[in-house]
């Protein structure tokens, strides 16, 4: 049998499976399907300092292999996350959680960060820096290097978890966004988030999404989260969570051997509840097949 | 909520771009009328949300119209088929409650849900009326079903080619209590008039089981996800804000 189990940061995982955040909720609507003790960890809903409530609809859109979502951040925010959801997860979800938290000033993401820091079930703080920035023109601080710089070095002073910076790609050079985030402290790197993207109901006239853009996910943006995975895992020394597409047990080999050290499965959760225990069922079989004996051996083998 | 396999009986269209799809599978976990299903077709990523019609232990009847590429690929399924679909989500009409002066109000390819819905009223010996609301008589279906049921059943169509012309609020004779479903506009006359009642929404969705966020809606008690919350509010509920799309 193949061992699957990989590490991020001193962190044992069973399996490199993370349900990723925002496709999971608290993970409770999944745990009416399987028991969630099979994943490897799972990321949690982005939190913000205050609840929001998100933005109009509609907030989602098909297209070809993939989805547009525009929920802008609905979360209950940070203080009911950490008095009822986490416990409530906890009691159900044994293993460490990835939190992930997101704010619109670098100190709501400090606000954030020092108070999950005290949270026993939280292993890893996973910062979304593609929010926009509205202390700076609105910009998302995932695209300009000395926000990013500053985010994760002020996080980094708050915490003694490991911090784990989620990348947007919706930059010019996705590595120099990932240096700057090493150079300044990140134990970790998490990417892809979605890409901008838009559709237009061509009857209408009209943009489909109420805030006329959104995030692209889904199988459609996994040759670009893969190619990003492999750039910045060259780039840099720390772990990387591979994020974008994943849909099987071969989607999860290819992203490791592109350089990640585990995935996150985010919107196939959404048209498969159930995607997230077949590719664990599946992942040793596959691995057996491919002559992998231990998962963690094909990590950044591609060249 | 579960996945389960169904296998298609019959899908024919029963009024204009207006298609009857009869299921067999197990439909174990249905608990109420207006509850729906999360439907995969071949080409889409997305599945597609559609209520139950009318369920018995292994089959389930769904009612819908062709209006993009995801029910125009639903149209051309043939008996034999296979397909997958995940059932028992959201919360359904809530039988129990035992108003005076009641109407069911179904517009267009709302009506659905509630022939569900009054076929467990009237086997628990409540006898609603029933106004359906159509845009012209090539549009109309199953109000014989309706009637079939026992039940009083008005007929509304927009340019008046069957039933009273005008909208399902003409064909209101006082009632205070109303089921409903059908378009926004529609909700929002019904909701205007009567003093209680359940309404059934729709919206665009990813998952159709609570994980995305993706169908949230402004009520009276904070953001709502209408797939698990819902799709059925109470009259009290329900806030008209634009943001709800």
């Amino acid at each position: 049998m193949a061992d699957i189990t990989t590490r991020l940061s001193g962190i044992n995982l069973d399996n490199p499976i993370i349900p990723a955040s925002g496709t999971f909720g608290y993970g409770f609507e999944f745990s009416e399907l399987y028991d969630l003790n099979i994943l490897g960890s799972i990321s949690i809903k982005g939190t913000t300092q205050y609840p929001r409530y998100g933005n109009n609809q509609p907030r989602i859109a098909e297209c070809p292999c993939g989805m547009i979502n525009s929920v802008g951040l609905q979360n209950p925010g940070i203080t009911q996350v950490i008095n009822e959801e986490l416990p409530k997860l906890g009691k159900i979800f044994h293993k460490p959680v990835i939190a992930n938290i997101s704010g619109f000033s670098v100190s709501e993401y400090v606000h954030c960060a020092s108070l999950i820091d005290k949270v026993p079930n939280v292993g890893i703080i996973e910062v979304n820096i593609s929010c926009p920035n509205v202390h700076g023109g609105g910009l998302a601080f995932g695209t300009d290097p000395s926000s990013v710089s500053q985010i994760t070095r002020e996080v980094k002073a708050v915490t003694t978890k490991p911090v784990y910076i989620k990348l947007t790609p919706n930059v010019t050079d996705i590595t120099e966004i990932a240096k700057s985030a090493e150079d300044s402290g990140a134990d970790g790197l998490s990417l892809i988030n979605t890409l901008l993207g838009m559709r237009i109901d061509i009857k209408t006239r009209r943009l489909v999404i109420a805030n006329k853009m959104g995030g692209l996910s889904g199988p459609a943006i996994f040759p670009v989260a893969l190619r990003m995975v492999y750039q910045v895992h060259k780039a840099v020394k720390i772990p990387v969570i591979g994020i974008g597409g994943i849909s099987s047990a071969y989607d999860v080999i290819e992203m490791m051997m592109a350089g990640a050290s585990a995935v996150q499965i985010g919107s196939a959760n959404l048209v498969d509840p159930l995607i997230c225990k077949k590719i664990i069922d599946e992942l040793p079989e596959v691995c057996e097949r491919l002559k992998i004996s231990r998962i963690s051996d094909i990590i950044g083998v591609a060249e | 909520m579960r996945e389960v396999i169904f296998s298609v009986d019959d899908n024919k269209e029963i009024a204009r771009d207006i298609y009857r799809l009869a299921l067999s599978g197990d439909t174990s976990g249905i608990s109420a009328p207006g509850q729906f299903v999360n439907v995969k077709l071949p080409g889409h990523y997305l599945r597609r949300p559609f209520s139950v019609c009318d369920w018995d232990a292994d089959s389930l009847t769904i009612i819908y119209k062709v209006i993009g590429s995801g029910t125009h690929e639903l149209s051309g399924i043939s008996r034999g088929e296979k397909l997958s679909a995940l059932i028992s989500l959201g919360n359904g009409y809530d039988i129990t409650a035992s108003p005076k002066d009641s109407v069911i109000v179904g517009g267009g390819v709302g009506v659905p849900p509630l022939y569900g819905l009054a076929k467990h009223l009237t086997a628990s010996g409540k006898y609603p009326n029933v106004i359906l609301g159509f845009n012209s008589v090539d549009d109309c279906f199953y109000i014989d079903e309706f009637r079939n049921l026992g039940l009083n059943v008005k007929v509304t169509t927009v340019d008046g080619s069957c039933g009273i012309k005008g909208y399902v609020t003409d064909a209101f004779n006082g009632e205070k209590y109303a089921y409903a479903c059908g378009p926004l506009p529609m909700l929002k006359a019904v909701h205007d008039i009567v003093l209680d009642g359940q309404f059934s929404f729709e919206a665009r969705m990813a998952c159709g089981f609570g994980a995305c966020l993706g169908c949230s809606i402004i009520t009276a008690s904070g953001y709502k996800r209408v797939c698990k919350d819902g799709p059925v509010f109470k009259h009290s509920e329900i806030l008209w804000e634009k943001d709800n799309g």
